[in-house]
């Protein structure tokens, strides 16, 4: 019949990914809270690792990589328990379940704006440690550690920030959750990085980089098909 | 009146089976117990502390077990398969943790002697008590969860991502570095020093503790699946009685 309203289109999973995404991101650029909150963590985080570690010359290399990983781990989670957490206490997230989207737009859409605000600490980062430690970060590789070791981050720790918004003590409990699972990221991302610092050969390095890539794979993935139990009512 | 009847005795008394069960692991325990210090040769390198190895072994085996029964009971309830599988799954990580525990308190004790020190950074032991750290995470999680339903969602969605960390443990650090860890089971990249000769009597203790804490393992499972299921009833009746129906 004429007068029946034509089914509307359904919008495309990457559409509605990146209308959700996009939000944040213009969310972030007029408030800054979550950013600011990274950033000035971030610093304070060096600031002390290297009065209590009391880096000399030789063992820096090897340090500099981990304490980028650690800073940017303990910063992620920041950002991490925000993401879901805001969208919970002031209703939003039920609003986002009710739309006509397929649910792993959400989980994309929140693991495309995780991801870039860690990736935007990540590359703040990078000069600074080059700058603060007198040790070249700008290498290739080293930035395709950081998309892969952000990447895989991001995607587990979606996944459990939206599992620890609804329980008691989600501050506390979401790095308990996330960091034992997300170690088979950040091992790799941190011995590729402090590989690559040292000038190691890529052969020896390339079981890192495997190993990143296995578990990028199979964390998303898993997520992905879990998301959809994670949020149901 | 509804809460004057008398439950069927049966219900809340102990299943014969698993009082069977109990009986027939409490004397396999012994018998790997005789096998471990007595049966098997003492080893010539290490002496009588590689005994240890029977229990290490085979807890850490039972314990890789349980968590895989966590794995498939989370895909059960996720399934559609009912909150059974929920208690399955819950129990299966209280019982695979305490294993995993004694793994992690008698592996120590050996690398006291072997190694001169209880514990090292080697990725095998890393992984381990990762390993054990994302289980007990997993409980936390479950403690923080109100609501039955979302707490089995949650409970066996973290159980799947969790054996992530078991797999790196078991399989994932054999192949990714040079572990001083010895090898047991299958192909090893660890160097020929710590590699296990067995003689024929201590592979037949190594089996033996395998069975014998696959069945430690089924008895503590049922065990706290009774418990689960009893502590329910005595809720449930408890709510009938305050209710004064």
């Amino acid at each position: 019949m004429d007068s029946q309203p034509r089914p509307r289109r359904p919008v495309s999973l990457i559409r509605a990914a990146a209308a959700i995404a996009w939000k944040d991101l213009r969310a972030e650029l007029r408030s800054k809270e979550t950013l600011s909150g990274m950033f000035v963590f971030a610093l304070l985080a060096i600031l002390i690792f290297s009065f209590a570690l009391e880096f000399d010359r030789t063992g820096r290399a090897a340090s500099a990589a981990g304490m980028l990983w650690v800073t940017l781990v303990f910063a992620g989670t920041l950002g991490l328990g925000r993401s879901l957490g805001r969208e919970k206490d002031q209703g939003c997230l039920d609003g986002l379940l009710l739309a006509p989207v397929d649910r792993s737009a959400l989980y994309f859409g929140k693991l495309a704006g995780n991801f870039v605000f860690m990736l935007v600490v990540g590359a703040v980062l990078l000069p600074l440690l080059t700058i603060l430690f007198d040790t070249s970060f700008f290498k290739p590789l080293i930035a395709v550690v950081l998309l892969l070791g952000i990447l895989g981050y991001a995607g587990v720790g979606t996944l459990i920030s939206s599992m620890s918004v609804y329980t008691r003590g989600r501050e506390v409990l979401l790095p308990i959750l996330l960091l034992p699972i997300a170690l088979s990221i950040l091992i790799p991302a941190v011995r590729a990085t402090r590989g690559l610092l040292e000038g190691l050969p890529p052969a020896e390095l390339m079981i890192w980089f495997n190993l990143l890539i296995a578990a990028n794979v199979i964390y998303i993935t898993l997520a992905y098909m879990l998301f959809d139990f994670v949020v149901e009512e | 009146m509804a809460s004057r009847e008398i439950q069927p005795a049966g219900a809340a008394s102990r299943p014969v089976g698993l009082t069977v069960l109990t009986v027939f692991t409490a004397v396999m325990l012994l018998a790997a117990t005789y096998m471990a210090f007595i049966y098997a040769p003492t080893e010539a390198a290490m002496g009588a502390v590689q005994r240890i190895f029977y229990f290490h072994v085979g807890a850490a085996w039972a314990g890789a077990l349980a968590f895989l029964v966590t794995v498939v009971a989370g895909i059960a309830y996720l399934t559609g398969g009912g909150r059974k599988w929920d208690v399955v799954g819950h129990a299966s990580v209280e019982v695979g943790l305490a294993l995993i525990t004694i793994t992690l308190l008698s592996g120590p004790v050996w690398a006291q002697f072997a190694w001169g020190k209880p514990w090292t950074w080697d990725p095998k032991l890393t992984s381990s008590a990762v390993m054990w750290l994302s289980y007990a995470a997993y409980l936390m999680l479950r403690a923080g969860i109100e609501d039955p339903a979302r707490r089995g969602r949650f409970g066996a969605v973290y159980g799947i991502i969790a054996f992530a960390s078991v797999i790196m443990t078991y399989l994932g650090v054999r192949f990714i570095s040079a572990t001083i860890h010895p090898t047991v089971i299958g192909p090893s990249a660890s160097t020929a020093s710590t590699d296990m000769g067995m003689t024929p009597r201590m592979l037949h203790a190594m089996i033996f503790s395998f069975v014998t804490f696959t069945f430690v393992y089924a008895t503590l499972l049922w065990h706290r699946i009774r418990l689960e299921n009893l502590a329910e009833r005595v809720n449930a009746l408890k709510a009938r009685l305050l209710s004064g129906s």
